[in-house]
Order: C-alpha cells, then structure tokens, then sequence
C-alpha cells in the first residue's frame, strides 16, 4: 500500500490562552509511528489534527496535499481513527449494525454491505458476535469492534489515541497483534511502551513542544530521561 | 437491543402493517373520543375484546397493560358515581380502559424496529422544514446504545458515592453523573464526527 | 469539547440526554426518603436536559425519549412504555415534558446576568411544574370523561412535593455543573445557536 505524506508545518493550538501545541514541524511517511509523552504533554490534540477533528490555531496540516482546514471531509475518508474509549465510538446497538453504519454512504446494496460487514467481523474474531447487542461485549471485544468499524471502510491511516489503556495485559495485546498485522499507516498515542515494538519512528512530546524524534530506542531513551 | 413490549405472533394483528394499525387507531380513538356516548364505548370495549383474543397476546398480557390504570379508575369510577351516578361512570371507566387498551395492543403486536422506521418515514414529507429523517433515526439508535453504556455509568458513581459514605445524598449522586454524562456525550460527538457523520 | 462544536455534537448530547432520562426512570435511584409521594427521578431528568441543553436540543432529547417509549420500549418508571402511555390519562404530563424542556431550556438561555441559580430555579419550577400540569390536568380531565378539573388536580397534587424537590436539587445540581464542567452550561452557550442541524 502507498503510503500517505502527512505534513504539520509550524503547527500550533491553544484553548483560549492556553498553549497546547508549538512549533510543530513534522513530515509523516513511516509505516508506523508511535507518539509518546506524559499526560497533558498535547499528544491527543495532535493526534485530532491529523483528521481534522482539531484544527490547528496556528500553521497547517496537509495529508496528501489536502488542507485539513479545506478539505476535512474527504481527510475523514483516508483517515480512521480509533479513540481510548470504545463506549463512546460505538453508536449502534448491535455489533453488525455498527460496522455496517460505517458503510451507510458507500453506495452498496444490502446484501453487498451485509457481506462486507460479515467479511470485517470474521477477521476480527467477532463474527460470532454479529447480532449481538455491543454493551455485553468485553471491553477488549468493544474496542475490536471499534477498530473493525473504522477498518472496514479501508482507511490508508490508522490514527489510534490511547486504543489500550482501558484494557487488561491481554486484551491490550491482543489490539497491539491486530495493529502490527495492518498493511496501513498507524500512527498510535499510546503509555503501553511494548506496543511500540517493531515500529519505524516515535515522536516524544513534552509540553507541547517535540523533543525526540527518530528511531523506536533513541527516542525512548530521550523520553526515559525525561521521567527521571 | 432493549426488549421492547413486541408479544412475538402470527395474527392478523400482527401482519398488518404498522402504518396501518396506527391509523386505525388514531380513527377508533378519535371517534370514541368526540362521540363519547354508551354505544360509542360499548362497541370500542367489544372491539378491544375481540381484537385481544384474536391477537393471541393472551388477556393476562392485556390485564398486565391495564393494571397501571386501577387506581386512577377506582378514583374516577367513584367521584363520578358520587356526582353523576352510576351510568356515567361506567361510560368514564369503559372509555379509559378501551383508549388504554386499544393502543397497548398495537404496541403489543408490532415490532419496535417497525414502530420506529414507520416514524422516521413519517418525518420524510417534513424533510422541506429542514427535519432531517436519517438524523432522526441516527438519534434514536444511538439513544438506545447509551442506555447500556449510562446505567453503567450510573453504577459507577453510585458505588464512588457509597465508597465515600454519601450513600443518601441525591447531589453526591447526581452532580458527577451529569458531568459524566456530559463529558460522555463531548465523546461520541467527536467520534460521531470522526466517523463522517457531519462530512457531506 | 476540543474543537469548535459541530452538529455532531448536538447530536451527541441529544441522545445521550434522552439515554440519561430513561436512566433516571430505571428502579434503584428513588432514595429520598421520608416522602409518601411516589417519586421518580425522570422528571428529574426532564428538568436538567432542560437546564443543560437549552431551548432546542432539550425538547429534541425528551422528543427522542418519547418516541422510543411509544416504540414500545419500556422506558418510563416502572418499566412502561408504548402507544398506551400517550392515550392514557397521563398522557398530558408527557407532552407537558417535552414543552416544559423547551421552556425550561429558553430561560436558561435567556438568564439576566443579574440574576444567579435562583434564575434556574424559576425557570424549573414555570417549566417543570407549571407546564407540565398545565398540559397535564387538563388532559386527564377529558381523558377521564369530564372528570372536573379540580378532581384532576387532587389525582395530581400527590406528585406536586416531590416535584418542589425536583426542582430543587435540578438548581444545586446546575451549580454544581456550572463549577464542574462550565462549558456545558446553555448560558456560555449562545454563540452555538447559530448552528442548525441537529436531528429531526
Ligand atoms: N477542549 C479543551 N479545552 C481546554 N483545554 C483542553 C481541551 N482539551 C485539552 N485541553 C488541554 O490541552 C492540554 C493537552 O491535552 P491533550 O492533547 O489531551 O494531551 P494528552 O493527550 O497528551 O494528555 C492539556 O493540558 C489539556 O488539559
Ligand atoms: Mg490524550
């Protein structure tokens, strides 16, 4: 799969007068980046830029040449994203009904989508789950379904905040297994530090400021050196 | 999903299209409730027997939906037998019971799925008000996958409350589950967002 | 919220207030003692859909609510729900929410700077007690065939002090908002009403 060029050129963001980001300058092209840094640090906020869901108060961001102030809609399209808490990312009440909600413009026919959404289901491992209501699902199957609603619509990136931190070691593997098998782009917030394993680039933020980027044991050496 | 009312059957009730019950409904009720004579009500109490049994919901299920009712007819039988005399308490009472029981049967006999697609389209000819029916249906969907998701929530703070030993307290109870629920709502609305919901 | 709102976001709120009302009506939260009056806390949560969401998503929420309840759901206190809830002589007191959240959210909105949680008290207590009945009453006096409107009342009074209560704890509740999550409160709000999609 061709990978996406995401670029932030001299972004920044602020709440009213707090600043959150600066001075971001960034060229994304890895298959897998990992973003690091301690709560507050603006990891969150960056990660919602990618898709439009925050717009930068300051420079802008682009993927493949889309402004994501002008062009947020069909960013959306290219771009999934995966948030911390399933509960609130699932809309529908049944498990098929979810991920088929994510293909309610794609122009397919009932029968086409309901394939298609058994198709994403089964690779997932929820396919016995199908008709399931989603709120007796375990919380690692929510956030499989969660991910299985954002991958059905085959984004070319993954952006995921935080996708393991309300989940158990083994749930949490199990997300990390499924993330390291994509073809796509995955970008991922994330404290659980071993989901990072095998990844091309990790970006440390602190107080909105970058202060590591480059290979996975550079800048985790640079963010451990920052907790002490 | 949340189990609706639905009595699961193969009647004549439960064949006919929702559509079409709810507007016989609404004639039945309408007539009843202009004309509001004995023989008004009479037929209506005789159709609503006739139409239970040949619904096949049974007539506990019926009762089940009446039972609501008992103190509130008790008390209308008695003030109008008190001021008007038997008669015209039998009329109040039968007419209550029958408006009651007419639409429990449609609830009884139609699918809630089928209930609420016959509202959405019902919206589709208000769509030049600027009422948007797949919003709508958006709507109720994702009210139905919160109420598992808040009781939940509610659970939780009922528990943080009793940790502190606020158990009685209404505010302990209520302040944080409305912050949670607000802050629960800031979240689907950025993943509704997310997932295109607003994006043309 | 972390980005300028967008309609998924009313959207959001919309949903998970009308979730929060069928919450509030499950079994388990009636624990204020020492009140003969039966006690559910839905009413409650008409009220504070109305304070936190303003004039158009709160009646939008209990619009929501209700449609699920005639959908046959059983959402209302005691596990009711369907068609008969509307043609029944409560009835009233459901519209009469749906408008009372419209009116309650209106004053809220509408709050002179002046004036401080007393103003959301008011705006309960006209939208939350004197529209609900006012809808209420008198459509259970015609529900009930000419039951007087003063007989109505007496069916209804029973409800009146737990909702004083209400109203109440709905005004420290706003507080508590109000210094807990601020951004959630209609008043910081009005720049927002400009927007204009929120579900049918
Ligand atoms: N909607 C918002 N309004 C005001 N401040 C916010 C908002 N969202 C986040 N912040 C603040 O911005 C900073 C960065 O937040 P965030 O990007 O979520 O960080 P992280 O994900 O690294 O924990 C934090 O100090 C947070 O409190
Ligand atoms: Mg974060």
């Amino acid at each position: 799969m061709r990978m996406t060029t995401i670029r932030l050129d001299g972004v920044g963001h602020s709440y009213g007068e707090r600043v959150v980001l600066r001075d971001v300058d960034l060229t994304l092209t890895e298959t897998r980046i990992g973003l690091v840094g301690a709560n507050g640090s603006g990891k969150s906020t960056l990660a919602r830029m990618i898709n439009g869901l925050v717009l930068p108060t300051a420079g802008r961001v682009v993927v493949d040449g889309l402004d994501t102030r002008e062009q947020g809609a069909r960013i959306r399209r290219r771009v999934g994203f995966v948030f911390t808490d399933p509960d609130a990312q699932i809309v529908m009440p049944t498990v098929a009904e979810d991920v088929a909600f994510s293909l309610r413009r794609s122009g397919l026919n009932a029968r086409e989508k309901r394939e298609r959404v058994m198709a994403a289901l089964d690779r997932f491992g929820l396919a016995g789950h199908a008709d399931h209501p989603a709120h007796l699902l375990s919380g690692g199957q929510k956030q499989l379904l969660a991910l299985t609603s954002v991958l059905v619509t085959e984004p070319q990136v993954l952006v995921c905040d935080e996708p393991t931190t309300l989940l158990d070691a083994r749930n949490a593997r199990s997300v990390a297994r499924l993330l390291a098998g994509l073809e796509q782009q995955v970008i991922v917030v994330t404290h659980h530090l071993d989901l990072l394993a095998g990844f091309d680039r990790v970006v440390v933020l602190e107080d909105g400021l970058v202060v590591a980027d480059g290979p996975v044991s550079e800048s985790l050496a640079a963010y451990r050196a920052l907790l002490d | 999903m949340l189990l609706g009312l639905y009595v699961p059957g193969n009647s004549p009730l439960h064949r006919r299209r929702a559509g079409t019950k709810l507007a016989v409904l609404g004639v039945l009720l309408g007539v009843m409730g202009v004309f509001r004579t004995a023989e008004v009500v009479t037929g209506g109490f005789v159709a609503l027997t006739a139409l239970t049994l040949l619904s096949g919901v049974g007539l506990r299920t019926m009762l089940a939906q009446l039972r609501p009712l008992l103190w509130f007819a008790v008390f209308v039988g008695a003030f109008q037998i008190w001021l008007s005399g038997p008669r015209q308490a039998a009329l109040a009472v039968g007419f209550l019971l029958v408006s009651v029981g007419l639409a429990a049967l449609v609830t009884l006999t139609t699918r809630t799925q089928e209930l609420l697609d016959c509202m959405v389209s019902g919206l589709r000819p208000l769509r030049r008000l600027g009422v948007d029916p797949e919003r709508a249906a958006l709507t109720m969907s994702l009210t139905i996958r919160s109420i598992p998701v808040l009781l939940e929530l509610s659970q939780d703070v009922q528990q943080a409350r009793r940790a502190r030993g606020a158990e009685r307290s209404l505010r302990a109870f209520a302040v944080p589950l409305l912050i949670r629920t607000v802050r629960h709502a800031d979240r689907v609305g950025e993943a509704l967002a997310a997932r295109g919901v607003d994006d043309p | 919220m972390r980005r300028t709102p967008l309609a998924t976001h009313d959207l959001a709120l919309v949903a998970v207030f009308a979730a929060l009302v069928a919450v509030l009506g499950a079994p388990g939260y009636i624990s204020v003692s020492g009140l003969s009056a039966p006690i559910t806390l839905q009413t409650l949560g008409v009220m504070l859909t109305g304070s936190v969401l303003g004039a158009r998503r709160a009646p939008l929420a209990v619009l929501t609510f209700l449609a699920l309840v005639a959908a046959g759901l059983p959402l209302l206190a005691g596990g009711r729900g369907g068609l008969s809830m509307f043609t029944g002589p409560t009835g009233g007191f459901l519209v009469g929410w749906l408008v009372g959240a419209a009116v309650i959210g209106w004053l809220v909105e509408h709050r002179p700077s002046r004036f401080g949680l007393g103003w959301v008290a008011l705006a309960n207590l006209v939208g939350g007690i004197a529209v609900v009945y006012a809808f209420g009453v008198p459509w259970m006096s015609w529900a009930a065939t000419d039951l007087s409107l003063s007989a109505a009342w007496a069916a209804s009074i029973v409800y009146l002090p737990g909702d004083l209560i209400k109203v109440a704890v709905t005004t420290v509740i706003a507080g508590g908002l109000l210094r807990g999550y601020p951004t959630a409160m209609p008043v910081q709000h009005r720049v927002r009403r400009d927007r204009d999609s929120v579900a049918g």
